[in-house]
């Protein structure tokens, strides 16, 4: 990271005004910083994807396939066909503009071709090209195509596909200002889709991909280390908290199958939303009785499948009906992620369903049916701990966050693609004091991407992911300067992996959390010792001076 | 100079001319007002169905609407029923905002960034857009209705008394129609816009330019012959009754701007289905703003759903089974 752009000089770079002249007179200049390195080929053929082999996107020879052209031509027809968003996204955009810096790459890039409307056009001047009428007649005339806006598919084109769709992170800010709902989110899908043809995938999508089919999960962790890492943080609960936590794994005939996103279990500051699961699952198996059991098996609640097909996503969410069917469990509830919700939202129940195996969602500890779930039978943890809380059902205390300002960032797709907005604020109201919105246009369904999201979160493209959470960070440190916010909260296993350096970058005075670490600050579990720490260990509000003395002693 | 609304703006000026010159110096009346017109309706009725019918065949795997409010989840939390609707009655509440009153393009925002010493984005509402959208529109639709009283006798009560709003502020004679002028100034405005604003300028195409100067194109003829070249409106209606009728008879004593005008107008429409303006039937089937978000309530069906290979848990026991047997984890067989 020696070679990083500083924040000043990243700020420089930006200006809104594309220059003059046509788009299409500038070829792709794929440069490091912005990439993301090229798929490795065992990861490839683990799924059996095409075109698995070695390759650089930095070298001139991409190691097509000879008939590339053709395989992509029939690629795109087959989308049109299957996917009526695609055809009507490339049909009816006027180019009013209105989505143009509604982007976070592109108000961090100012690269025009990172506003959603161009990043569409570079597919649509192809599919103007070759697959309407007057795409056919202008050919004919020499000059008219390009003036037109149509241009072949050449060896450049592709390239800028690939260079641009993957500085999309699909978060779908761009389709709530259309004024046809235009999703340029879709149209990333569908040409990363395309590119996979090709195998022209992304190293940081196709290895947890490869990893999540073959192990469970996308950090390719072995059923028994997953089990190790669970019982290393059971140990550090009883340590503050002097209770066994000791969680149930693969258990047939418990209650309810929990699937959250690997992350939470080997990343920082994940492992504390994870403790705060364990927590909460402790107090409601002594309180009211309720069997919870995780799963090595689908120990992945992500799935950047979705971020290479939607056969790809089908593949790896298929785990989840089909564990808990194996177990026998009445619904499923999932932890906190974005993409995973989209996926298991917008998707699941009709890729894998129908779940006719499992029950109507209903919390046994306070009868509430889950009336929005009744077919996918699958719960957010939010709209479970929420209704809880609403329920009185949660003995908390709130003071122990008290040392916590906090703001909220909403993640694109829970908010974008799902809506939920209203439950993780019960949430952080009920087990903090002290909670500040960011400004009106960043938030809810107006949020603003981490920069990271749909498999960009890589090392190498460092630079894509400070510039495209520009926007994020500028609102944040808007409430940190003006309210003195300590903490970034989130519901987003990749938040919480790319926010403590995106805040180091931008607003190096804020820490990144989960909801559920807060709650597990708060709840008070049966028969526990008086805690001092929190669960990073730091000491808690009015303990600073007996943790001193625990120390000394 | 721009070759992307140069070129537009002369073929444009092109299409007036072969018109004009069409009828005053060859006496091709038959053509521009017989021929083209007659042939441009087909083109457009043809074309509209023609793609809205192919778009109407592509499969919708996936309830995907983009949802820009609280969901409907638990009872005591407030759904927002218009932006996140989960029944077919919100969703038709959002449509007809969508359609009726650009809903989404009312939330424009405008981008700020301030590199000094606090760096600050800032995202101010920026209603201009929105404001000429919707001024273009209507008063293109206002206008359409009025050229209702060429195609009907008796005129419908209706149509006059729109007649009479739109031509509320009288000032000279004939009275000044309102939704000429709004339409002509919303139109400069999407053309300023485009020339502009570095980024609309950025991505623009000859195409887009191409509809904005055919409107003019035909406001301003429309115009003329209202107001100065005072066109015989009697025989203008007399024309077009004998087209709607089908006994195409050219009249007497109506000049070259008439065939313009009509002749854009011919283009316009046959234009219509082939081209971006295609929006005014999209926006009707766009899947992320007409379907309910219900999908974990209501199971959407994937008419094109198909098996995929998946890894089982018998095939991932297997590889692990002696890991998971001595980290104590169950398993299904012991062996
Ligand atoms: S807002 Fe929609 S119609 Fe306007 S340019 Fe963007 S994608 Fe096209
Ligand atoms: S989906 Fe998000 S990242 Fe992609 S173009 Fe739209 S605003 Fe940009």
């Amino acid at each position: 990271m020696a070679d990083e752009l500083k924040p000043d000089e990243l700020l420089d770079k930006i200006d809104h005004t594309p220059a003059r002249g046509s788009w299409m007179d500038t070829s792709v200049q794929i440069r490091p910083g912005m990439y993301c390195y090229a798929a490795k080929a065992e990861s490839v053929e683990t799924l059996g994807l095409p075109n698995a082999r070695a390759w650089n996107p930095l070298e001139d020879d991409w190691k097509l396939p000879e008939n590339w052209q053709e395989i992509l031509h029939n690629g795109l027809k087959e989308r049109l066909e299957k996917f009526r968003t695609f055809k009507i996204f490339m049909d009816i955009c006027v180019r009013c503009g209105a989505c143009a810096d509604k982007c976070h790459f592109f108000l961090g890039t100012g690269d025009p071709k990172n506003m959603p409307v161009l990043r569409a056009e570079l597919l649509r001047s192809v599919y103007r090209n070759d697959f309407t009428h007057a795409g056919k007649i202008l050919q004919s005339i020499s000059g008219a195509s390009k003036i037109a806006g149509n241009r072949p598919l050449t060896l450049d084109v592709l390239k800028e596909w690939w260079y641009y769709f993957f500085q999309c992170t699909e978060c779908r800010r761009c389709s709530v200002f259309c004024p046809y709902g235009i999703d340029t989110a879709e149209i990333t899908i569908i040409g990363r889709e395309l590119l996979n043809l090709l195998g022209l995938n992304i190293d940081w999508i196709a290895t947890p991909v490869s990893n999540c089919y073959q192990t469970g999960n996308h950090l390719g962790i072995q059923p028994h280390a997953f089990k190790d890492m669970l019982d290393f943080f059971t140990e550090d609960i009883e340590e503050i908290t002097g209770v066994n936590v000791e969680p149930q794994f693969n258990k047939k005939g418990a209650d309810i199958l929990f699937i959250t996103p690997s992350g939470d279990v080997f990343a920082d500051p994940g492992t504390y939303t994870c403790q705060g699961y364990l927590i909460l699952f402790k107090y409601l198996k002594d309180k009211y009785d309720l069997d919870v059991t995780w799963s090595t098996y689908a120990s992945e609640g992500g799935n950047f499948g979705f971020f290479t097909s939607h056969e790809t996503m089908k593949r790896l969410n298929a785990k989840m009906f089909a564990e808990a069917k194996r177990l026998g469990v009445k619904w499923i509830l999932g932890g906190e992620c974005g993409h995973m919700w989209r996926v298991i939202h917008q998707y699941m129940d009709t890729m894998n369903g129908p779940a006719d195996f499992l029950e109507e969602p209903v919390n046994p500890i306070t009868g509430t049916k889950f009336e929005n779930a009744k077919s996918t039978k699958m719960v957010h943890i939010c709209e479970f701990t929420a209704d809880l809380i609403k329920h009185g059902k949660l003995e908390l205390d709130k003071s122990r966050n008290s040392n916590i300002s906090l703001t909220y960032h909403d993640s694109c797709n829970t908010a974008r693609g799902m809506g939920l907005l209203e439950e993780p604020r019960y949430i952080m109201n009920n087990v903090c004091d002290n909670f500040f919105e960011m400004p009106e246009n960043t938030i809810k369904e107006q949020t603003f991407c981490c920069g990271s999201g749909a498999g960009l979160n890589a090392g190498e493209n460092i630079e894509l992911r400070m510039a495209g959470g520009l926007p994020r960070a500028n609102a944040v440190k808007y409430v940190h300067e003006k309210f003195g916010v300590t903490h970034l909260c989130c519901i987003c296993a990749i938040d919480r992996a790319v926010f403590p350096t995106l805040m180091e970058y931008w607003v190096p005075e804020v820490d990144v959390i989960g909801i559920h670490e807060l709650v597990g600050n708060a709840l008070i579990l049966p028969g526990e010792q008086k805690r001092t720490t929190d669960l990073r260990m730091e000491p808690l509000p009015g303990m600073e001076e007996e943790e001193m003395e625990d120390e000394d002693e | 100079m721009n070759q992307k609304y140069m070129l537009p703006l002369i073929g444009v000026f092109l299409l007036f001319l072969l018109a004009y010159a069409g009828v005053e110096g060859a006496n091709m009346q038959w053509a521009f007002g017989i021929i083209f017109p007659y042939l441009a309706v087909i083109l457009f009725i043809g074309g509209f169905i023609y793609r809205v019918y192919g778009w109407a065949s592509s499969a919708v795997p996936f309830r995907i609407p983009t949802t820009c409010g609280q969901q409907k989840s638990l009872p005591w939390i407030k759904q927002n029923c218009i932006d996140n609707p989960d029944t077919a009655s919100g969703v038709f509440v959002r449509m007809v905002l969508e359609i009726f009153l650009f809903r989404s393009l009312f939330r424009n925002t405008k981008a700020g960034f301030a590199r000094d010493e606090t760096n600050r984005l800032s995202f101010s509402w920026e209603i201009f857009l929105w404001v000429g959208a919707l001024a273009f529109h209507y008063s293109f639709l206002v206008v359409l209705l009025r050229h209702l009283r060429f195609f009907l006798t008796p005129v419908p009560a209706c149509v006059r008394f729109l007649e009479y709003l739109d031509g509320i502020i009288q000032i000279g004679l004939p009275g000044i129609f309102l939704s000429g002028i709004v339409l002509i100034a919303a139109v400069l405005f999407l053309l300023a816009r485009r020339i502009f604003d570095g980024k609309v300028s950025y991505i623009s195409l000859a195409s887009d330019y191409f509809p904005l100067f055919l409107i003019i194109g035909i406001a301003a003829t429309g115009i003329s012959m209202r107001y100065f070249t005072k066109v015989d409106i009697v025989s203008v209606k007399e024309f077009i009754m004998s087209l709607v009728t089908f006994h195409p008879s050219i009249p007497e004593g109506v000049g070259g701007l008439f065939y313009a005008h009509l002749f854009m107008v011919s283009v316009l429409f046959a234009y219509l289905p082939i081209s971006k303006l295609m929006h005014i039937g999209g926006i009707f089937l766009s899947p992320t703003r007409n379907m309910a978000n219900n999908t974990r309530a209501k199971r959407h069906i994937n008419p094109w759903n198909y098996n995929v290979k998946t890894h089982t848990y018998e095939e991932y026991e297997n590889h692990f089974r002696d890991k998971m047997i001595e980290a104590g984890l169950p398993v299904d067989k012991k062996e």
